[in-house]
């Protein structure tokens, strides 16, 4: 595979486009954002992803510049940002509401922030016809917001934030109000168009899915701190805490008391039960408190007992989650504890091997699953 | 649809006459030919031409909206800017104070507003004239204007400011070119409020003007004092006739308004 993996965060040389450095903002006494530092690349699709109150819009606002850091600084590509006012600053924000202006045309609004540039008139009317085309309102152009529909809207914001060709635009929450699947066809169309317009993309979600789908890293957000940034498939395989962990995706928990056994650590969680296997974390002592995360896709289920399965446990199906594709089965062990496991079900439902109340064998490799410290 | 009960049809038609019934007498008897106002002696138009001859009533008219224009124009600008400031300050200390002195005019007993200005105007050695009741008019309608404003500005979207800043506007410019023409409404049916309180206040411009300027409900206030003449019933008439159509057209504009907004929001979403 020759394709160049686009990973600027993994190269010390490269420059971050934005700099967040020991910055913290209080409101009165509510901390939103606490210590926090973290650098963000050119033509990045950064995504900040945590519950509301997380502090992932006021670290967005601080960027557009409605808000400024109590302490600590903001680098926009090397600069101090800090006091610069939002008119000032290369860039530009799409709205949750998407804020159009209603008393002026697609076109209009679209034109908006051109006109303040004091960009001359044909050069305006090209990027607008330019931006139209790029997300396919040509016919709308002479619309009010108000005579068009909500994805139209939402495109609408979307050409109104690029026009202006920002270094860094903020993307705040830009697909809640749409439906479902009108959502995902958008999340491409964002792709497409980050790809096409070289921008970086710093985007605001509380849905992980989306979170995963659109961006190039990921940055899981906890009471105003990161508390993982990673590329979406590490925060999946490898988060490095039970909070990333239950937050991104379905997850079994385990607790229990560690055991390390040469280049394997093994975990006793329940007595009469044999230890979970699993790859080792530097720094463990014996007897420490660990937890163990595993997907419920990589669960395997069987009637019979696995011949070489580094992990098996036998339990009962308590319920069945019928999903159409898959089945999540919910299998009880003796402790009561309950383990999710996924199965594609390519077989017709009638053919299903287990159902209510059969006891069956749960069993996964011993690299399947992580341990967390915390 | 429903048939009203004889009980409801007799209240409105009491509740209506209560409220109509003496404009439309004075409406009819603006039409009479005697001289004598509580005796009908035939139809006739000549007290309007009569009234069109007066100089000393067309001389305060023309005071009357000359004062109602620029004070309805100058409290529109202030309490404006005093609704902005009351709506988007958030929290500081004293708010609650100060936004109760912003509507305590609206309570404040006329007489002693009048009075106050009245007591002001003379230790500043003003002299009294259409000046000074411009300023008393714009002191009192400029906290109604506020109060209008004010309730359009809470349900404004504050990110369509933010985002008119985000695309390079200074924060005048933003108010100019975005704010202000949403919110142009409310600030229409404020200056219009101020407009027709200016026009029909008798107290305070009574405290506050001088000898060089009278008012119309002034000078009716006085001429009735010598006795109603046909001609007062004239001049109010052609009052009621400009209330009645300011009314209207402001009112039908507004529906038409909304009537073409629900149209189109209805055919954006069949679209979708």
């Amino acid at each position: 595979m020759a394709l160049d993996v686009f990973a600027p965060w993994e190269d010390p040389n490269a420059k971050p486009l934005i700099q967040f450095q020991n910055v913290t903002k209080r409101f009165g006494d509510f901390t939103a954002i606490d210590d926090l530092t973290v650098d963000i690349f050119e033509q990045e699709f950064f995504a900040l992803l945590g519950p509301s109150g997380c502090g992932k819009t006021t670290m967005m606002r601080m960027l557009a510049g409605f808000e400024t850091p109590t302490e600590g600084q903001i680098l926009l590509a090397g600069q101090d940002i800090g006091a610069v006012p939002p008119n000032k600053r290369a860039t530009n924000m799409m709205f949750q509401s998407y804020a159009l202006f209603p008393h002026l045309s697609i076109w209009e609004n679209i034109a908006f922030g051109l006109k303040r540039d004091k960009m001359p008139k044909d050069q305006i009317g090209e990027r607008v016809e330019e931006m139209l085309r790029l997300t396919r309102l040509e016919k709308f152009a002479r619309r009010k917001p108000h005579q068009i529909s909500g994805g139209q809207r939402q495109r609408v914001a979307l050409a109104r934030s690029l026009a202006k060709a920002p270094k860094l635009l903020l993307l705040d929450e830009p697909l809640g109000a749409l439906d479902k699947k009108l959502r995902q066809e958008t999340q491409f169309e964002l792709m497409d168009i980050q790809e096409t317009t070289g921008t970086t993309f710093v985007i605001v979600t509380h849905d992980q899915e989306e979170a995963m789908t659109v961006a190039s890293r990921v940055a899981v957000m906890d009471h105003g701190q990161i508390v993982q940034v990673a590329t979406p498939d590490v925060i999946y395989e490898a988060p490095n805490s039970t909070y990333v962990a239950d937050f991104i995706g379905d997850v079994n928990l385990i607790a229990g008391k560690a055991d390390p056994q040469g280049d394997k650590l093994h975990l006793h969680w329940a007595d009469g039960q044999p230890a979970l296997v699993g790859s080792p974390l530097a720094g463990i002592t014996k007897g420490q408190d660990l937890h163990y995360a595993i997907r419920p896709e990589k669960v395997s289920i069987s009637a019979e007992k696995p011949a070489d399965a580094a992990n098996a446990i036998q339990g009962e199906v308590h319920d069945i989650a019928y999903l159409g594709n898959i089945s999540t089965y919910h299998v009880q062990l003796p402790g009561g504890q309950i383990i999710k496991a996924q199965a594609a079900n390519n077989r017709r439902i009638s053919r299903r091997a287990f159902t209510w109340e059969d006891k069956v064998w749960l069993s996964w490799t011993d690299t399947a699953g992580v341990f967390l410290e915390r | 649809m429903r048939r009203m009960t004889w009980f409801n049809v007799t209240s409105l038609t009491l509740g209506f006459a209560f409220l109509y019934l003496p404009m439309l007498i004075l409406i009819i008897f603006s039409f009479n030919e005697s001289k004598l106002v509580t005796v009908w002696a035939g139809f006739s138009t000549k007290w309007y031409g009569e009234l069109m001859r007066n100089t000393a009533f067309l001389d305060a008219a023309w005071v009357t909206v000359k004062v109602a224009f620029i004070s309805s124009s100058l409290a529109t600008i202030l309490g404006t800017m005093a609704a902005v400031v009351m709506v988007r300050a958030g929290r500081f200390r004293g708010r609650t104070m100060f936004s109760g002195m912003i509507y305590a005019p609206m309570v404040m007993p006329e007489v002693i507003t009048g009075l106050s200005l009245l007591l002001l105007f003379i230790s500043l050695g003003m002299d009294r004239g259409v000046f000074t009741i411009v300023l008393a008019h714009t002191t009192f309608a400029m906290c109604y204007v506020s109060v209008v404003v004010s309730s359009r500005l809470v349900s404004f979207d504050q990110s369509l400011e933010e985002a008119a800043l985000d695309l390079g506007c200074s924060p005048v410019q933003a108010f100019r070119l975005v704010t202000l023409p949403i919110i142009a409404p409310a600030v229409i049916s404020g200056w219009l409020l101020a407009f027709t309180l200016s026009l029909d206040d008798l107290v305070i411009a009574s405290f506050t003007s001088g000898p060089s300027a009278t008012t119309l409900p002034m000078k009716i206030w006085s001429s009735v004092r010598l006795g109603v003449s046909p001609e007062i019933n004239a001049l109010s008439t052609i009052m009621i006739l400009v209330v009645a159509i300011g009314v209207i057209t402001a009112s039908l504009i507004n529906k038409r308004n909304v009537v073409r907004q629900r149209r189109e929001e209805a055919a954006a979403e069949k679209l979708a």
